[in-house]
C-alpha cells in the first residue's frame, strides 16, 4: 500500500528534497545583479569552470552508486595526478603527449592508493565518508614525505626550476607552462564571442557516456545491489568487498585524470595545496546540484558546477559592491562549501528519519481502511 | 603559555600519526588475510555408492542430531522426501524446525557450533554442504521469512540477482567479464517464465519497494524457480518455504498455495513451514510435527484435523500449574491501562491494531508466535519504536513516542533486549539498579540549596541494591561489580530490580526468561509474582513460552498478525491456546478481534 499525498504535501516534499539547490538559486539570483558582471562574462567564466571541474566531480559518482557515500578519498587520486605532472614537467614533455603521459604515470599510483583506501573502507562500513576524509589527511603526510624529501634525493629530479634550492624537495609552485591549456586550446571555438574549449568538453562527455554505460554492465548492477543491501548482495554470491574496492579504485583513477585536466587549465601547480581542498569543493558542488549521499546523477554534476561556481565568481564582486570588501567573497566561498556539505548531510538524515515514519503512517491508514 | 596550544596540537598530530601507522599495519595484515582467504572454497561431495536399485527419495535426512554447547535441540530426526512431494513441517517456536533447515543448508551457524550428527542424502548420495551456496548449487532453494530483496530493484532484477544473462562487450577482454552489459531482454524473458510457472500476476518491471507483500513473496519464489540447470549448478529440485504465508492476506496466501501445488506437479519437492494449520492440511501430502527437537508424528495429510495437529504440537506433558490464582470476575474490576488502536512500527514485530484492557492488580500474559507483534506492544507503548493510537493509564491519555511520559505516568518496562536497552553494561550493579529511579523520580538524591544542587545519596543506593541482591538471590561478588560480568539470569534479575526500584504501578516485562537457565527462570517468575502479590503491582508479561505464561498469569492474550486474537483465562487447556494461535475459534475466547 502506498500513501496518498495531497498536492501541498507533494510541493513540500519537492522543496524538502531540493533545499540546497533552491537555496543556491536564491543566492545566485541576488548575487548576479549585485556583482554587476555582464552576462557574457559570466557565461564564459562558467564554461571555463565546467571544463575545469566536471571531470573531478564525475569521479565521485561511482562510489555513491556502490553505497559508499561521497568519496573524500578522491584527494588520493588528485595527489597521484600531481605526481604525474611533476614528472612530466621534469622530463620536459609538453602538450598533449605530456598530459597523456601524466595520466599514464598517475594510473598505477591511483590504483594502488585506491585498493588500499578501499580495503580500509571495507573495515569501516557505514562510516566511509569520515574515514575517507581522514585517509586523505593521512595520505597528505605521505605525499609530503615523498615530494618534500624523496624527490630530488631518492627519486631523481633534474630540473632546477622544480627542486628547492637546498637540493631536494619540490618547490611550492610548479609552473606547468608546457601543458598549460593544451587540452583546452586543442579545439577552441567561439560561440557568440564566448570561447568554448570543445575538446575538453568532449572528453567530459565521453566520461559521462562511460558512466551511463557502466551502470548497465554487470559490475554496475553489482554495485547498485551492494549499495542497497550488502547482506542481500552477499547472499546472492556477489563479492561485496571486492566490488566496493573496485568502485573506489575507479573513482581514484578518474580523480587523478580529473586533477590533471583541472591543473592544465589553471597552469600552475601548488605542490602542497592544490589537492587539499579539491575534494571538499567537488563534494560541495555535487551536493549543490541536488545529489545526496545515496543518489547522484550526471545532471547533478552539471547543475552543481554551474550554481556553485556562479556563487564563486560573483561573491567577491558582490561583496565588494555591497560592503566594499572583496574579502567577504573569499570568506563566503569557504564558509558556503562547508555549510553546503553540513546542511546536505543533516537534511539527508532528517529525510531518512521522515521516511521511516511513513511505515507508521501506512499502519495507521490500514486501521482506517479496516474500520 | 602562548605556545601551549600548539604543543597540544603537535601532540595530537603525533598520536594521530601513530594511529595512522597502526591502521596501515592492520591494512597490510588484512590484505594478506584476504588474499589467503580468497582461495575458492571447493565443494566437497562425499560420494557413497548407493546399492539400492529402487526409486531413491530426493532428500533423506538420517539420524540428525544437534546440540548447541550441550543443549540438545535435535534428537534423532529421520525423514524422507520424494520428488513432487509437499511436506508440511509444524511445531512451536523452538521445536527445532529452523535448526533442521539450517543443517540442510549448511549454514555457518551449524559449522561454527560443532557441526551435527547424522547424514543428509540427496538422490541417495550423502552430501555435506559447507555453505548455503553449495546447497543452492545442488538445487535446493530457500525462501525466507524475511524478504531478502533489494527495494530499488525491479522484480526482474531481483529474480536474476547475480545470475544476469550478459551481452559481450570488447572491454570485458581487458577488465574481466563483469564489464559485459546486462541483457535486459533476456532477463525479462527468464523472469516472465519463472513467474508464469507460479501462475500469478506479477509485473516483472515493478520496483520491489512499491509492491504489496504478496508480490514480494512471489518474487522470492520466482527467484528460486528461475535457477535453471547450468553446467555448474543444478536446476531447482527442492524448495524450502519458511512461513511464506505469515505476511500474506488470505487471497494472496490462496494463490500461493495454488502455485505450490503447480510446482509440486512439475516435480519440485517442497518443505512448507507454517503456523497456519489449515494451509498444511489443504496443500501438503505429508505432515511432520516436531516438538522439543524430536519428530512426534509423520502422517499423510489426508483425514487429519486441526485439533489433532494442535495437540501434537503443544501436547507436552502438561505440568500442573504450580499456583492456581483465584480467577476474579473481570467485569467489576477497574481498568488500569487501556490500549486503543495501537500500531507500532517495530521491524519484525509489527503491531497493526491492538485493543487491550489491563485490569488493576492482575498479571496479564501476551503470547503468540514469534514475529506476530507481541514484542511490539510493550516497546511501542513505552515509545522505543514509532507508534500510534491511544493509551489511557488510570483514565488519562499518555502521549505516545515519549519514554519519559510513559515512565512519569508510573509505568516501567523490562526490555527483552537486556544487554542493549536493559542494562548499563559497564557500570556497577548499584548504578544499574538506581539509574532509572534517579533519573525519573529524583530518588536517591540529596538536595542542597532548595534543590539547586543534587547530590547522589550513595548510602541509599547501596542499601537498596543490597536489598534486591538478597531478595532475588543475584549472584555477584559485590554491589560494585559491573553488570556485564554477571550471567544472563543474574542480569535479568538486575533488570527487574531496576524496574522494581521505580516502584511502578504497572510493569511491562518482555521475554523475562529468554536465554536463561531453568533455576534462574523460576526465580525470576517467583520474583514477579511476589511483587504482584505483595505490592499489588499490575504486570503485563510478554513471552513466547505458553507454559510459563500459564504458570503465573491470570489471563493470557494471544497476538497474531499484529492484533489480539483473543483472551483466555490462564487455567484454560494448552490445546485451546494452540488452537487460538493458529486462528481457530473457541467459545471460551473472551474479547479480541477474531
Amino acid at each position: 500500500m502506498t500513501l496518498q499525498r495531497t498536492n501541498l504535501q507533494k510541493v513540500k516534499r519537492f522543496l524538502g528534497n531540493n533545499t540546497v539547490t533552491i537555496l543556491f538559486l536564491v543566492i545566485c539570483a541576488f548575487g548576479i545583479p549585485l556583482s554587476g558582471y555582464s552576462a557574457n562574462y559570466l557565461v564564459s567564466e562558467v564554461v571555463v569552470r565546467i571544463a575545469r571541474n566536471s571531470f573531478l566531480i564525475v569521479s565521485l559518482l561511482i562510489p555513491i552508486l556502490a553505497g559508499m557515500g561521497l568519496n573524500f578519498g578522491m584527494t588520493l587520486g588528485a595527489m597521484a595526478g600531481q605526481i604525474g605532472l611533476v614528472f612530466i614537467s621534469d622530463w620536459g614533455i609538453v602538450g598533449i603527449p605530456g598530459i597523456v603521459l601524466a595520466m599514464i604515470i598517475s594510473t598505477p599510483i591511483s590504483v594502488a592508493l585506491g585498493i588500499w583506501c578501499g580495503k580500509i573502507l571495507n573495515m569501516a562500513k557505514g562510516r566511509e565518508m569520515v574515514t575517507s576524509y581522514i585517509i586523505g589527511f593521512f595520505m597528505n603526510g605521505i605525499y609530503q614525505l615523498v615530494v618534500l624529501y624523496g624527490m630530488g634525493a631518492i627519486i631523481p629530479i633534474r630540473s632546477n626550476s622544480l627542486v628547492l634550492p637546498r637540493g631536494y624537495g619540490i618547490r611550492n609552485t610548479v609552473n606547468l607552462i608546457g601543458i598549460r591549456k593544451s587540452l583546452d586550446n586543442l579545439l577552441m571555438i567561439r560561440l557568440f564571442g564566448i570561447p568554448i574549449p570543445l575538446f575538453t568538453l568532449v572528453v567530459i562527455a565521453l566520461l559521462c557516456i562511460f558512466i551511463l554505460w557502466f551502470k548497465k554492465t554487470k559490475l554496475g548492477q553489482d554495485m547498485r545491489a551492494v549499495g542497497q543491501d550488502m547482506e542481500v548482495a552477499r547472499a546472492a554470491g556477489i563479492k561485496v568487498e571486492h566490488t566496493r574496492i573496485v568502485s573506489i579504485v575507479i573513482s581514484t583513477v578518474f580523480a587523478g585524470y580529473g586533477m590533471i585536466i583541472y591543473l592544465q587549465n589553471i597552469g600552475t601547480l601548488n605542490t602542497y595545496n592544490s589537492h587539499m581542498q579539491i575534494g571538499m569543493f567537488s563534494v560541495a558542488a555535487l551536493l549543490v546540484g541536488g545529489a545526496t549521499v545515496s543518489q547522484a546523477k550526471i545532471r547533478n554534476v552539471f547543475l552543481g558546477v554551474i550554481l556553485f561556481h556562479i556563487m564563486f565568481i560573483v561573491s567577491p564582486m558582490a561583496g565588494k559592491n555591497l560592503i566594499g570588501q572583496a574579502q567577504l567573497g573569499e570568506y563566503f566561498r569557504v564558509f558556503v562549501s562547508y555549510g553546503v556539505i553540513t546542511v546536505s548531510l543533516v537534511l539527508y538524515e532528517i529525510r531518512k528519519k521522515h521516511d521511516r515514519g511513513i511505515a507508521g503512517q501506512i499502519l495507521a491508514q490500514e486501521q482506517g481502511v479496516e474500520a | 603559555m602562548v605556545l601551549s596550544p600548539f604543543i597540544a596540537i603537535g601532540l595530537l598530530e603525533y598520536s594521530s600519526l601513530v594511529a595512522s601507522f597502526r591502521l596501515f599495519a592492520t591494512t597490510l595484515a588484512v590484505t594478506v588475510t584476504f588474499m589467503v582467504m580468497d582461495v575458492r572454497v571447493t565443494i566437497k561431495f562425499e560420494r557413497i555408492e548407493y546399492m539400492n536399485e529402487k526409486k531413491t527419495p530426493l532428500l533423506e535426512m538420517k539420524h540428525i542430531s544437534k546440540d548447541f554447547f550441550g543443549n540438545q535441540v535435535l534428537t534423532d530426526v529421520n525423514f524422507t522426501l520424494r520428488p513432487g512431494e509437499i511436506l508440511g513441517l509444524v511445531g512451536e517456536n523452538g521445536a527445532g524446525k529452523s535448526t533442521l533447515m539450517k543443517i540442510l543448508f549448511g549454514m555457518d551457524e551449524i559449522h561454527q557450533t560443532g557441526g551435527f550428527g547424522g547424514e543428509v542424502l540427496i538422490n541417495g548420495e550423502s552430501v555435506l554442504f559447507e555453505t548455503p551456496i553449495d546447497a543452492l548449487a545442488a538445487g535446493i532453494g530457500m525462501v525466507h521469512q524475511e524478504f531478502s530483496l533489494l527495494p530499488d530493484f525491479t522484480a526482474t532484477e531481483n529474480i536474476l540477482l547475480n545470475r544476469e544473462p550478459l551481452k559481450y562487450t570488447a572491454l570485458s577482454e581487458l577488465f574481466g567479464e563483469r564489464l559485459n552489459v546486462l541483457d535486459r531482454e533476456k532477463m525479462t524473458e527468464i523472469s516472465e517464465k519463472a513467474i508464469k510457472r507460479l501462475a500469478v500476476t506479477l509485473d516483472p518491471e515493478m520496483m520491489v519497494s512499491q509492491m504489496p507483500v504478496g508480490h514480494k513473496q512471489f518474487t522470492e519464489i520466482a527467484r528460486e524457480l528461475s535457477k535453471e540447470a547450468t553446467d555448474i549448478t543444478e536446476g531447482i529440485k527442492l524448495l524450502v518455504l519458511d512461513e511464506p504465508t505469515a505476511v500474506l492476506s488470505e487471497q494472496e496466501a490462496d494463490s500461493l498455495l495454488k502455485a505450490m501445488r503447480l510446482l509440486a506437479e512439475s516435480g519440485i519437492a517442497i518443505i512448507f513451514i507454517t503456523h497456519r494449520l489449515q494451509e498444511i492440511i489443504d496443500v501438503c501430502d505429508t505432515i511432520m510435527v516436531m516438538r522439543d527437537g524430536k519428530i512426534i508424528k509423520t502422517v499423510p495429510a489426508e483425514g487429519v484435523v486441526i485439533p489433532e495437529i494442535a495437540r501434537w504440537m503443544v501436547g507436552r506433558e502438561v505440568k500442573t500449574v504450580s499456583h492456581k490464582r483465584a480467577v476474579q470476575d473481570t467485569a467489576e474490576r477497574e481498568v488500569l491501562l487501556k490500549l486503543q488502536n495501537l500500531w507500532v512500527d517495530m521491524p519484525g514485530e509489527v503491531v497493526r491494531n491492538v485493543d487491550l484492557d489491563v485490569y488493576k492488580g492482575e498479571i496479564i500474559g501476551i503470547g503468540g508466535m514469534a514475529g506476530q507483534g507481541k514484542l511490539g506492544i510493550p516497546n511501542g507503548a513505552m515509545g522505543l519504536f514509532p507508534a500510534g493510537g491511544k493509551i489511557f493509564f488510570e483514565g488519562k491519555e499518555i502521549p505516545l513516542n515519549s519514554p519519559r511520559n510513559f515512565l512519569d505516568a508510573g509505568m516501567a518496562f523490562v526490555s527483552e533486549d537486556r544487554r542493549g536497552v536493559g542494562l548499563l553494561l559497564d557500570e556497577s550493579l548499584e548504578w544499574n539498579v538506581s539509574f532509572t529511579a534517579m533519573q525519573v523520580q529524583d530518588k536517591y538524591l540529596k538536595k542542597y540549596l532548595g534543590g539547586l544542587f543534587k547530590w547522589r545519596d550513595q548510602k541509599a543506593i547501596e542499601e537498596t541494591t543490597e536489598k534486591y541482591v538478597k531478595q532475588m538471590e543475584i549472584r555477584c561478588t559485590s554491589t560494585k561489580q559491573k553488570a556485564k560480568e554477571l550471567s544472563g539470569g543474574n542480569q535479568q534479575k538486575v533488570c527487574l530490580a531496576k524496574a522494581f526500584a521505580v516502584e511502578p504501578k504497572l510493569l511491562f516485562v518482555s521475554e523475562p526468561t529468554r536465554g536463561i537457565d531453568i533455576g534462574a527462570k523460576s526465580l525470576v517468575l517467583q520474583a514477579l509474582r511476589k511483587y504482584n502479590e505483595e505490592l499489588g503491582t499490575t504486570i503485563v508479561m510478554v513471552s513466547s513460552e505458553l507454559e510459563e505464561l500459564r504458570s503465573i498469569c491470570d489471563r493470557i492474550a494471544i497476538v497474531s498478525d499484529g492484533k489480539v486474537l483473543g483472551i483466555l483465562p490462564a487455567s484454560t487447556e494448552s490445546a485451546e491456546f494452540g488452537l487460538l494461535m493458529v486462528g481457530q475459534h473457541s467459545e471460551l475466547v473472551d474479547g479480541g478481534s477474531l
